[in-house]
């Protein structure tokens, strides 16, 4: 392992993830003592719409993936409407490599509570709803814990610091599905229906829970907000990028010594936190990567100097998203890691639109077969035409993040390919697997 | 010159290429169907919520970075739409998507029962490639299964659009099927224990499980109409025919008086299968599965083809010629007509054939002893000289046609008297329905309790014992304050007859009101009889018979001898009945009646055997052709042309759909006439039309002759110590003449229950499931009960289910006091012992 050169471990900037290594900061009387519920009390003297204004100005972007503006998403809520207002926070971290949300709402529950009462004090909401994933079993448990805390310090609750503001923050454990971290699924599964996406429009902001405004952010950016009420929007906005603004965390996986979560300044690159991750492992050479997750259009090790923002790395011809990072070396084979992707988002295509459950049955078989030896050149030209009919058609982001994969994987690696159909690699999976494979 | 300002709601887009306005909010998909470009789709149906589920329509629309589905996409100022027809993108969106669906499609249309009018099969051949690139297994599933007792689902054919479902939930309200489990294991099903704690396959036959709920809508045949591939099939029509083998005729449904256009499909003399017809005005496209699938009693095997006659030496029936039976029917009227004939040609009478009764009851056998009335006329106990509901026939039916479909859709209030919509009307029930949901219709129920079908309304409930619906009407500020609102309607149904003072109340309450007035009968002859004068108290066109004139305007038209029509009203069904059994009246000239339909079917039963001389018109062996000296077969509805008038008043005409040599009514009344030498003109319906048409108009004066009746509001009875006051109605499927010995339609009908308050059931002991007896003199009901929220001392009961047969086992009507037991009565088991 090669320890980082001093410029690299410069670019780290703890924000979010800065009480993470300290002893039982997942307390409250540990958080308080960590600047905790300061920001609060210094948002509930401002007036909601400069709190909105403050978040605009930072320049904070979802951290869900897709980097809507947060101040623009507040915005859209309609005040004086006469109808309650819900914030909704996506905790249903579920996308493959993505890690960031778990550890924080582990380590810093509060961090996400007090996020939650400032933007619901903003957006003028007196309800409040965390959707966590089902199998974060013991993040939920940190997470209701310090709910209760909040509410036994005055947090939570009525009348909030003598604030005359109302809030009550409900944790809420999904069942286990994936489509439900697509904001109006999740919204579906939360009134106690079937987890599917609604129909958009109309939006969120405008009928979302119960056909009422609703904000929906990510864990992330939820948590990010208390710091830019404390350090202000300048402060915010010295870390990052013009335009994409502030601390990320970026979750590394795979071939690293050291894999975690490293918050830097949006931008870095590939390079820098293959570094700061005490670089590839021993033997392995980087051969591809996914730069937020498995939906995002995988890049290779010409792209590890690429700027890790929303703006460079689209310009790399992929997505920012989730900045999960998933490094793979030359030990990796791309095939096989599309066939595991597919796997799960097959299994976790709601079954709504005709594109992801038929195309992702499909394009899995396909899979098996050329990992079983049995592909054909043809093969492959259908799994490029199968995935552009699902990329963009479909009802949801879920069959656009499994076709990517495909496609992405078909680009840079098609000889990978057509080692297993051409016999020069051995095949990966029996014959055995294909029988009654349905 | 004159340049139309362009209305605020519409916008102009273009369609591949050319200009169109179009409303705004309209899909993008409907707009290119009104021009001619049919984009290929699944999921979407004009009458229910769009889902942009099946992806199919998808299009290119400029600036969009993805192809839209027009299904969902509104249209927009501006907006630049290029469809398969001129887009490479959309026409390969479409392309994928159509492979896709196809890939898990078992392509069985060969044995499939919708090859042939497949919108997946023909959409395929518009939409799909040649050949299929999918090299893989296919999804199977255990197939079918029965989702209820009519209806199969074969789930490797379904297309996972949703209309069945969205349907159900949509316009039926009942969510008896929904989407289980996910991804391509993604299913249409119906709630069964197996998806929750079983092996999760949904396989097996649905009932397996104790939480298992079976698809038991009234409405269920629609989602197999609407369904677009070969998911969803009806047990009556599976394997027995190929689309393009069949001749559709459209048709009118005989079973009530909702008026829903159908489409009867046939082959070879035989009908296969029957769909809703199209009718934005009354049925939309829905109908009701009694109307669907309740077409067999036509091809019964006791079906009568040939007259019979009683012979005279061994007193039995026996077959004879047409010019016979006619005879012995023609000599045994003349000579009973000055003892009287009483003439009840029952409610399924098309508006030809009861007039046809009408002018043969005058003119030939000089009376105006008619009822098609076959059903309680009056409460249990309330004297035959009271004659409520025929004033009000006359005075607020009879000629009026002041309310609509679209006026129930739109009104601000509706009040609900004596009627249970989904039971007794179901399609003005799914319009109640559709105002409800889409319209913020206020629905107020006058009823003994929020039954499911009321709740499915939204409705408010007015509770009222039986018998106290009139004192309801007149006196509670609910209902009152529910007719507030100008455009408020009072929709009554034909039970309000058996609340003594309830139609009195009910027109008095519309008048102070200014609701709107309509009344709602049970079958489909009805209300075409009232206007055709099949009353003691009407001519045909709602003519008093007490107006001298209207009486000589009508003897001029009919070219009667003068003084043939007489000026006193007749003998209603109960009277006639009474007359019968006493031997006042000589003979009975019945048309379709069933004894078990009138207030007392022992008495019905009797005035039967005693009456001199009996004339039975019938389709097939009854109560009443058993008991007949004369028993002429005659058409069923499939068989003949005619016309139905719906409780709206609206003509539902229509041709005979299978050519047959059976007679109509009128034509057999006509022949009987001829050999009485008089010439009744009604063998023909296109005759009788014209002859309806050339009557002289029926001035209003006449009908103002006709005064609302005003008989006392009555109070409910007191019952005494394990009493209660009966509350009943039929169940839309049940026991009726129409729908006897259709297993499979019986399959879906509502279970028989009592159901009886928290207070009877505490003082009786009786839990939900236990068995509790209804009985009265006349004998007993054992069902299991039911605890329902219903007033203290009110108990309900299915008037015509199998082992809840009010009327014969009980002989009362709604109101009456009856006794409750627990369990089941000593006595009968002790019969049954001996």
């Amino acid at each position: 392992m090669t320890q980082p050169r001093p410029e690299v471990l410069q670019k780290l900037t703890p924000v979010l993830t800065k009480r993470w290594l300290s002893p039982d900061a997942w307390q409250i009387g540990v958080y308080e003592r960590l600047d905790g519920y300061l920001a609060l009390r210094k948002a509930l003297d401002v007036h909601p719409d400069d709190l909105i204004q403050l978040i605009k100005d930072s320049g904070l972007r979802g951290r869900g993936g897709a980097g809507f503006p947060t101040g623009l998403k507040w915005g859209f809520i309609p005040q004086g409407d006469g109808k309650p207002h819900y914030l909704v926070i996506n905790a249903d971290e579920g996308e493959p490599g993505t890690c960031k949300d778990l550890p924080l709402m582990t380590y810093d529950p509060h961090s996400l509570v007090e996020g939650a009462i400032i933007a619901s004090y903003a957006i003028r909401a007196n309800r409040a709803f965390i959707y966590i994933r089902g199998e974060a079993v013991h993040a939920a448990r940190r997470l209701r814990h310090a709910v209760q805390e909040a509410y036994a310090k005055g947090f939570l609750g009525k009348n909030i610091l003598g604030s005359g503001f109302d809030l009550d923050l409900v944790v809420h454990s999904g069942a286990g599905a994936y489509i439900c971290g697509e904001e109006t699924a999740l919204l579906d599964s939360l009134e106690g229906f079937r987890g599917q996406p609604r129909l958009r429009p109309p939006f969120p902001a405008i009928a979302g829970l119960y056909a009422s405004p609703t904000v929906v952010n990510n864990v992330g950016t939820i948590a990010s907000v208390p710091y830019i009420v404390l350090g202000g929007a300048d402060w915010w906005k010295s870390m990052g990028t013009e335009k994409s603004a502030g601390p990320m965390i970026y979750s590394l996986s795979g071939r690293v010594v050291n894999p975690g979560q490293y918050e830097c300044g949006l931008g870095i690159t590939l390079r820098e936190l293959i570094e700061l991750a005490g670089g590839m492992q021993p033997g392995h050479e980087l051969k591809f990567w996914t730069p937020g997750g498995s939906s995002t259009p995988i890049l290779t090790a010409e792209h590890i100097d690429t700027p890790m923002d929303f703006e460079g790395v689209a310009a790399a011809g992929s997505i920012l998203g989730t900045t999960a990072m998933q490094i793979f070396s030359d030990q990796d084979c791309p095939v096989y890691n599309t066939w595991r992707w597919l796997e799960f988002y097959h299994h976790e295509s709601c079954g709504k639109c005709t594109p992801c459950r038929e195309g992702n049955y499909w394009m899995v078989r396909t899979y098996r077969r050329i990992l079983a030896g049995q592909g054909t050149v043809a093969d492959l030209d259908t799994l490029q035409d199968t995935a552009d009919n699902i990329f963009g058609r479909s009802f949801c982001g879920l069959g656009d993040g499994a076709a990517t994969p495909v496609v992405s994987t078909l680009k840079w690696f098609r000889d990978d390919y057509l080692g297993y159909i051409e016999g020069r690699t051995a095949p990966r999976l029996s014959e055995k697997s294909l029988v009654g494979a349905h | 010159m004159t340049d139309v300002a362009k209305k605020t709601d519409q916008v102009t887009l273009t369609v591949d290429g050319i200009e169109v306005t179009a409303e705004k909010g309209e899909l993008v998909i409907r707009v290119a169907e009104r021009m001619g470009v049919a984009i290929p789709r699944f999921c979407d149906h004009p009458l229910l919520a769009p889902a942009g589920a099946c992806r199919q329509c998808l299009v290119e629309v400029e600036g969009q970075r993805k192809p839209v589905a027009s299904c969902t996409q509104t249209v927009a100022e501006g907006m630049v739409v290029k469809t398969q027809l001129s887009s490479p993108v959309a026409a390969k969106a479409q392309a994928g998507i159509m492979e896709m669906l196809l890939i898990n499609h078992p392509l069985d249309c060969p044995t499939c029962d919708k090859g042939g009018e497949c919108p997946l099969q023909n959409q395929a051949m518009s939409t799909g490639r040649a050949e299929s690139r999918f090299k893989e297994e296919k999804r199977e599933y255990q197939k079918p299964i029965h989702i209820s007792s009519q209806v199969l689902l074969d789930r490797e054919r379904c297309v996972l659009c949703q209309r069945c479902t969205r349907f159900s939930e949509e316009i039926a309200g009942d969510k008896f099927i929904d989407l289980m489990d996910r991804s391509s294991g993604e299913q249409i099903n119906v709630y069964r224990d197996d998806f929750f704690g079983g092996d999760g396959t949904g396989d097996g036959e649905v009932g397996d499980g104790e939480g298992d709920v079976p698809f038991n809508s009234y409405f269920s045949g629609n989602t197999i109409q609407i369904c677009p591939v070969g998911a969803l099939t009806g047990e009556q029509y599976r394997f027995r025919a190929r689309p393009f083998d069949l001749v559709s005729s459209p048709s009118a449904c005989e079973h009530c008086a909702s008026g829903c256009a159908q489409r009867t499909d046939h082959r070879r003399g035989k009908v296969l299968r029957r769909l809703a017809g199209d009718d934005p005005a009354v049925n939309e496209e829905w109908n009701c599965d009694k109307g669907r699938w309740g077409f067999r009693y036509a091809t019964a095997t006791d079906r009568i083809t040939t007259p019979l006659v009683r012979d005279a030496k061994t007193g039995e029936l026996r077959e004879a010629s047409w010019s016979e039976a006619l005879y012995a029917a023609a000599e045994g009227l003349k000579a009973a007509i000055s003892r009287g004939v009483g003439v009840l040609p029952g409610g399924r009478l098309t508006v030809e054939d009861a007039y046809a009764y009408a002018k043969f009851a005058r003119t030939v056998l000089g009376t105006n002893d008619i009822d098609f009335r076959a059903r309680p006329l009056r409460a249990t106990g309330t004297p035959v000289s009271v004659t409520e509901e025929a004033d009000f026939l006359a005075a607020a039916v009879a000629g009026v046609t002041e309310v609509t479909y679209e006026q129930v859709e739109n009104a601000p209030s509706v009040v609900l008297a004596g009627l249970e919509p989904e039971e007794e009307s179901p399609i003005l029930f799914l319009r109640l329905r559709k105002g409800h949901v889409k319209k913020k219709l206020k629905v107020t129920a006058v009823s003994p309790y929020l039954s499911r079908g009321l709740e499915k309304l939204g409705a408010a409930l007015v509770a009222a014992v039986p018998g106290d619906e009139a004192h309801v009407l007149s006196t509670d500020s609910a209902v009152a304050e529910a007719l507030s609102a100008p455009g408020s309607l009072l929709i009554v149904g034909e039970r309000l007859a058996e609340a003594p003072g309830g139609l009195s109340a009910a027109a008095a309450l519309a008048a102070r009101s200014g609701a709107k007035l309509a009344w709602v009968p049970r079958r489909a002859g009805d209300r075409g009889a009232v206007d055709a004068g099949c009353l003691p108290n009407l001519l045909p066109g709602g003519r008093p018979v007490t107006d001298a004139a209207a009486r000589a305007a009508l003897s001029l038209a009919w070219k009667a001898e003068p003084g043939v029509l007489h000026g006193t009203p007749g003998r209603d069904t109960d009277r006639i009945i009474a007359g019968a059994a006493d031997g006042t009246l000589g003979a009975l000239l019945v048309g379709g009646v069933d004894p078990a339909d009138l207030a007392d079917p022992k008495l019905a039963e009797e005035a039967l055997d005693a009456v001199p001389f009996l004339v039975s018109l019938e389709i097939r062996q009854s109560a009443v052709t058993r008991r007949a000296d004369v028993v002429l077969p005659i058409a069923p509805a499939v068989e003949k042309a005619g016309t139905y008038m719906d409780w709206e008043g609206r003509l539902r005409s229509f041709d005979a759909v299978l050519k047959s040599t059976a007679m109509t009514d009128g034509r057999v009344l006509e022949a009987i006439a001829a050999l009485l030498d008089v010439t009744l003109n009604t063998g023909d319906v296109h005759a009788i039309r014209r002859e309806l048409g050339s009557l002289p108009g029926n001035a209003s004066p006449n009908r103002a002759a006709s005064t609302v009746p005003s008989v006392a509001a009555a109070r409910a009875a007191e019952p005494g110590e394990h009493e209660a006051v009966l509350a009943t109605w039929h169940h839309l499927i049940d026991l009726g003449s129409l729908l006897d010995g259709d297993q499979v339609l019986a399959g879906t009908a509502r279970p028989s229950v009592a159901r009886l308050g928290k207070d009877l059931a505490e003082s009786l002991g009786l839990a939900d499931g236990d068995l509790v007896t209804v009985s009265t003199v006349r004998g007993s009901v054992t069902l299991p009960a039911a605890i329902t929220d219903l007033p203290p001392r009110v108990v309900w009961l299915p008037t015509n289910s199998p082992g809840s047969t009010v009327r014969r086992s009980l002989g009362v009507t709604a109101g009456a006091v009856v006794k409750l037991t627990a369990g089941v009565p000593g006595s009968i088991l002790a019969e049954g012992a001996l």
